[in-house]
């Protein structure tokens, strides 16, 4: 670039920079001001101070999480909610998508999307409804069917052993066929001639996805697989903060509920902080370590 | 097209194939449609699980408490506006950003897009947002539903992408020939062309403001402001049926619960039909937007 080309550029292109200027100034106020604010987590809040003049800290509030006897807790939950989302609720997206794939009638295929994709835009407090009146014990269809077949009376939603399977197979339930959409739009850039001349081969259906389809998905499945590791401990806030009761608290207070307790009702914003943070710098952890980890083993990788 | 011939192993996938399929489309809409025969049903039989297949005893009850409701009003009525209100302004930030940044003359794009995607993998977190936001005084008020994160950046790379690819470069350059400026061209030229799009990424943010509890959730206070969700989650999770308050409990709970249940089935219908009855035009461009998004994404 030439010295001064910009002020050139910067006049030719000056309807350009207006056009963007709205959303710069809206992502730099509101996600770059926060990012600054980061640094709270290493500081004392004070009201009058705003959010960058408290004193210093250093580690404080990070050893005070540490050493807190919830910490192991928090740790557990959260690792343990989101692993079980992704060692279940992974694949599920992936064989919809080969079902799906599968089906030869176009107007069949159509009604199945449709309704696959459905569940997706219900809100989530819908959702947790919908679990709260169809799982009750005394009252729900669900409480029915498991008192007829002998199941007795368990409220799904209060017991903690029960809590996870009904979190997970219900996210299942709500997301597993919209996620499937990335897959078919994978699934329909397989190059036709291949299955003809599978057909030739005398392969079957079983085996064309076995060898053609199932290989054709994996490039998607390497990069989705490592974005959703860098997840790990991000479960989402809302549906746990929302399924959580007096009963499953046990197993169900997640990173992100117990730092909107800490920080939002208990006004402890440092703390707060402290905690959202280490939580970042885990999820950052495990995104790099899974990165390098694909780029050995599949040579796939996001950066 | 020459009928293939059925051997055993295809008879058999067949049937594999269809019953997986028949699975799969009851346990996602057989839920659905039990919500909307149970909110019609008497609620005793509802509740006592007599009402499986087809409703029984037809009863408005529970949509007639719902529409005397004062709070499903107010709810609705906000909800209604910030939807409205904050994908017009979504829309309005987001595309012209993402005509720019699909601009290969546009010197700073390279650097603008590396900053904005980069918003996607770093946040302040929690705690640094809502003190901004308090110190911004946009607490309590309706703006916080609209300006904040007002550009998703991820809808903004689905919009760059589309215009890249539909816009080729020599478009402007002729039209610019012509005196065309790029405001004119971005209105006049880009915006017509780009129906599917703006289809697809005014669904997905009107979805979002729709169904967006969090940011009530952790900004509002008045009832004034409260959106649908948030009434939803006081009648539906916190039991708080009857505006009265008289939920559950006393000598007639038992009673009362039934009552409050085909209530919450009502008010489930009642604050996802909107949602219900876009669903089905625009359902044929979200692969489309899928699609577009992944080619970069």
């Amino acid at each position: 670039m030439r010295p001064g080309s910009i002020f050139g550029t910067f006049k030719r292109d000056y309807q350009l920079w207006m056009m963007i200027a709205p959303a710069i100034a809206v992502i730099f106020i509101f996600n770059y001001i926060p990012m600054y604010g980061v640094q709270l987590a290493f500081r004392d809040y004070h009201f009058s101070k705003g959010l960058t003049g408290g004193d210093w800290q250093g580690l404080f509030y990070f050893k005070q999480f540490i050493d807190s006897y919830l910490f192991t807790d928090l740790l557990k939950n959260t690792f343990f909610i989101s692993l079980t989302t992704i060692v279940v609720g992974f694949p599920a997206p992936i064989i919809l998508a080969l079902i799906l794939n599968q089906i030869r009638r176009k107007k069949m295929k159509q009604l199945m999307q449709t309704t696959v994709y459905l569940p997706h835009f219900i809100s989530i407090i819908v959702l947790v409804g919908m679990l709260n009146v169809l799982l009750s014990p005394e009252t729900g269809i669900v409480g029915h069917i498991m008192k007829s077949i002998g199941l007795g009376h368990i409220n799904l939603l209060a017991s903690t052993s029960t809590f996870i399977p009904t979190y997970v197979l219900s996210d299942i339930w709500q997301h597993c066929g919209w996620n499937s959409i990335i897959y078919l739009a994978a699934l329909s850039t397989v190059d036709p001639q291949l299955y003809d001349s599978a057909k030739i081969d005398g392969a079957g259906r079983w085996q064309t996805i076995r060898y053609i389809d199932f290989p054709a998905l994996v490039p998607t499945i390497v990069i989705l697989f490592i974005l959703s590791m860098g997840n790990i401990l991000s479960t989402g806030f809302e549906k746990i903060f929302l399924m959580q009761n007096a009963l499953n608290l046990p197993v169900s207070e997640v990173i992100a509920t117990y730092v909107y307790k800490i920080g939002i009702i208990s006004n402890q914003f440092s703390y707060a902080s402290a905690i959202g943070l280490f939580n970042t710098l885990v999820n950052f952890i495990f995104l790099f370590a899974m990165n390098a980890i694909s780029k050995r083993v599949s040579n796939t990788s996001l950066f | 097209m020459i009928r293939q011939r059925l051997n055993g192993g295809e008879i058999a996938f067949r049937i594999v194939l269809s019953a997986l399929c028949a699975l799969i489309f009851l346990a996602i809409a057989y839920p659905l449609y039990f919500i909307v025969i149970a909110s019609i049903s008497d609620s005793t039989l509802v509740s006592t699980g007599k009402v499986l297949l087809l409703p029984k005893e037809i009863s408005f009850f529970g949509y007639k408490e719902i529409f005397q409701d004062e709070r499903v009003w107010t709810g609705y009525r906000n909800t209604v506006f910030y939807t409205t209100a904050g994908t017009l302004v979504n829309l309005l930030f987001t595309l012209p950003a993402a005509y720019v940044l699909s601009r290969r003359e546009f010197r700073a794009r390279r650097f603008i897009m590396f900053a904005f995607v980069l918003t996607m993998f770093f946040n302040g977190g929690l705690i640094p947002t809502y003190l901004l936001m308090k110190d911004l005084h946009l607490t309590n008020t309706p703006w916080v539903f609209i300006l904040p994160f007002c550009v998703n950046v991820f809808y903004l790379i689905i919009a760059r992408t589309f215009f890249e690819s539909t816009l080729p470069s020599e478009l402007y350059e002729a039209a610019a020939i012509d005196g065309c400026s790029h405001f004119v061209f971005f209105v006049k030229v880009a915006l017509p062309l780009s129906k599917a799009l703006i289809s697809v990424i005014g669904l997905y943010y009107l979805v979002g403001h729709w169904n967006d509890f969090f940011t009530a959730l952790i900004y509002i206070r008045d009832n004034e402001w409260k959106p649908l969700q948030i009434i939803l989650r006081d009648i539906l999770l916190s039991n708080q049926v009857f505006s009265g308050g008289a939920g559950t409990g006393g000598d007639s709970g038992g009673y009362a619960q039934r009552y409050a249940d085909q209530i919450k089935y009502g008010v489930i219908i009642v604050s996802t039909l909107p949602i219900l009855v876009l669903y089905p035009f625009l359902q044929k461009y979200f692969e489309k937007g899928v699609m577009i998004g992944s080619i970069k994404g």
